[in-house]
């Protein structure tokens, strides 16, 4: 069995956010970019399943520009075994983003979709959904702990409420949460071998993916910032100000 | 006519506050109607905390024992074949929205708008992305809109509502690939919820332990709070992940929120942008928490919690 890993290159999660001041978006010019850190968790547990002989094959895949081959191959040094680029200088948004997924897993027939929850830069949370629901296949999103059985996965969700076991029949989309694994570290060496690794091109004409309806970004802010307070030097201090304003 | 359907949140027998804030940004787009739907497999007394809710036309109530459970392949189809009827479809976004909407959004053909925070008119929508580090406005295309709703952003609206009860039956065939299998929750006991509490005591990985974190739960029972946790706090076990504040856990707004030995990462502050009054006490005055606190305390958490327990 297959499994196709979908992984979306972000600025990465230690960096400041800066908001351009004309309202345009948010600066990436020369800023750090790293693989979205629930894509490197569902990478991970792809190669764990593997690993576990219960898969023959993992490949990554992403869309985006031709930077993002930076990633695949990050994915292909963690263990991946050929990646997919599906080049695109357009912004890519989810339910377009999830029919071109839909096209790929039409073409390479993977039992497990594997994506992040949701990518760290427009915190939608929807792809792994939406592409569940276009190939009509069961999702299993949130995912904390995934067992596979045969032709079944038992999936452990993190919810509100806590944590919800779900069974679903492959194939089968799931995502990724944040307490699923712990990605491993890439070494040299198989930063080395993964250069030879195979890397395919394709475009979205190829894969015959028609372009959703978008939202329209009309302008990007910043939040309205919270004014650092005061320091208290004792507990006294603090009881007497929180009864001030009725709060205890 | 343009109208608003707003998917109920519920566990079979209470319906979910997020419902009621899901239902205040729905009033905010000042459409000609606002219907609630509850999918259940016994919803009567679900549907009728519903109709309570103020600005409420109508309740939907559609029974089947397929939704027993939030299975959200269950639930999509059957919202899909209702959406017809309207111009917005909205739910909360809670584990439970954001697993379900991007279903019915996607069989739809339309795209979502994800976590509603302000809504400017019937298509543009004021949305936080990059962890709440910069807002986005945005505008869906023409047509359907399909939305889930911040809930940190609105107040539950008014319970003196008297919508009518109207049972539905929708003929869709469900798929058969997903079983659910159980729901094993955090065991937060009598302790309030903690997206409803008005206030929320957190603590960090500066806590140390599953057995030291008994004293942020004597402290919250005796103030009456909610429990809160970082994401350091839950990775190491001292807490189940239900507590979880922040970008990837919940999104909290209380009156007072006090953090005991949480650093103040960017995903952690996400989660509490909305809060009233924050405290933190923290041991290290660098700390990037101090930085949001109205009130902070530069001391041992330990030593503080004894003095706040004597204090109350
Ligand atoms: C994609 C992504 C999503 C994330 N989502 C979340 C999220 O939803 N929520 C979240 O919380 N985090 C999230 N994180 C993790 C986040 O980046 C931080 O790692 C985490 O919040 C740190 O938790 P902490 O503050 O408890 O731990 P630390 O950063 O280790 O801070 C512990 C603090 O305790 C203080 N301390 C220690 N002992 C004492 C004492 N005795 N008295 C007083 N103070 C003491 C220390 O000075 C320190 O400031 C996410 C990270 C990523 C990459």
């Amino acid at each position: 069995m297959k499994i196709l890993v979908g992984v979306k290159r972000v600025v990465d999660y230690n960096v400041r956010i800066q908001v351009k001041p004309d309202g345009s978006g948010v600066a990436t010019d020369g800023v750090k970019m790293s693989m979205n850190p629930f894509d490197e968790i569902a990478v991970e547990e792809a190669l764990r399943i593997k690993e576990a002989g219960h898969a023959e094959e993992v490949i990554v895949t992403t869309i985006g520009p031709k930077a993002c081959q930076e990633q695949l191959r990050t994915a292909l040094a963690m263990g991946a075994d050929r990646a997919i680029h599906v080049l695109t200088d357009e912004e890519i948004q989810p339910l377009t983003g999830a029919r071109i997924l839909k096209a790929l897993a039409d073409k390479e027939s993977p039992k497990i979709v594997l994506l992040g929850k949701q990518a760290i830069d427009d915190d939608n949370n929807q792809t792994a959904q939406m592409l569940g629901a276009l190939s009509h296949w069961p999702q299993a999103t949130f995912a904390s702990e995934v067992k596979i059985e045969g032709e079944t996965a038992t999936v452990t969700r993190e919810v509100d409420a806590g944590l919800e076991t779900i069974s679903v029949n492959l194939p089968a989309v799931i995502s990724a949460d944040l307490r699923l694994n712990e990605p491993r570290y890439v070494k040299l060496p198989d930063i080395m071998k993964a250069k030879r690794k195979p890397m395919e091109t394709v475009s979205i004409e190829d894969l015959g993916v028609e372009h959703a309806a978008t939202v329209k970004v009309l302008k990007t802010a910043a939040p309205a910032k919270r004014q650092a307070g005061i320091k208290v030097e004792s507990v006294t201090e603090l009881v007497t100000a929180l009864k001030e304003k009725g709060l205890i | 006519m343009s109208k608003v359907l707003v998917i109920a949140e519920h566990d079979g027998t209470n319906l979910n506050g997020s419902t009621a804030r899901a239902v205040s940004c729905a009033s905010d787009l000042g459409l000609d109607g606002i219907d609630i739907v509850v999918l259940a497999s016994d919803g009567s007394a679900v549907a009728e905390q519903a109709a309570k809710i103020s600005g409420v036309s109508n309740v939907l109530l559609v029974q089947n024992p397929a939704n027993e459970n939030a299975v959200a392949a269950f639930l999509a189809p059957q919202i899909e074949a209702l959406a017809t009827d309207y111009s917005h479809v909205l739910a909360p976004s809670t584990t439970f929205g954001k697993d379900l909407m991007p279903r019915v959004a996607a069989h739809l053909g339309r795209p979502q708008i994800s976590d509603i925070m302000r809504v400017e008119s019937s298509h543009v929508f004021d949305r936080p992305i990059y962890a709440g580090n910069a807002i986005a406005t945005v505008e869906a295309p023409e047509g359907l809109v399909i939305g889930t709703v911040r809930t940190a952003s609105y107040k539950a609206a008014a319970n003196d509502g008297s919508a009518s009860v109207e049972t539905r039956s929708v003929d869709v065939t469900l798929p058969t690939h997903t079983r659910f299998v159980e729901l094993a929750s955090g065991g937060g006991g009598d302790r309030p919820d903690l997206q409803a509490a008005s206030k929320v005591v957190s603590g960090g990985r500066g806590v140390g332990s599953e057995e030291n974190f008994k004293v942020i739960y004597n402290l919250a029972d005796k103030m009456g709070a909610g429990v809160g946790a970082s994401r350091a706090a839950v990775d190491a076990g001292f807490i189940p992940n239900d507590h979880q504040v922040g970008q990837t856990g919940k999104i909290i707004a209380p009156d007072l929120y006090m953090a005991f030995g949480i650093s103040g990462a960017i995903q952690h502050l996400a989660g509490i942008k909305d809060a009233g009054t924050i405290v933190a006490i923290n041991k290290d005055a660098d700390a990037p928490i101090f930085e949001v606190a109205d009130y902070g305390l530069v001391a041992d958490l330990f030593e503080v919690i004894e003095e706040l327990e004597k204090a109350l």
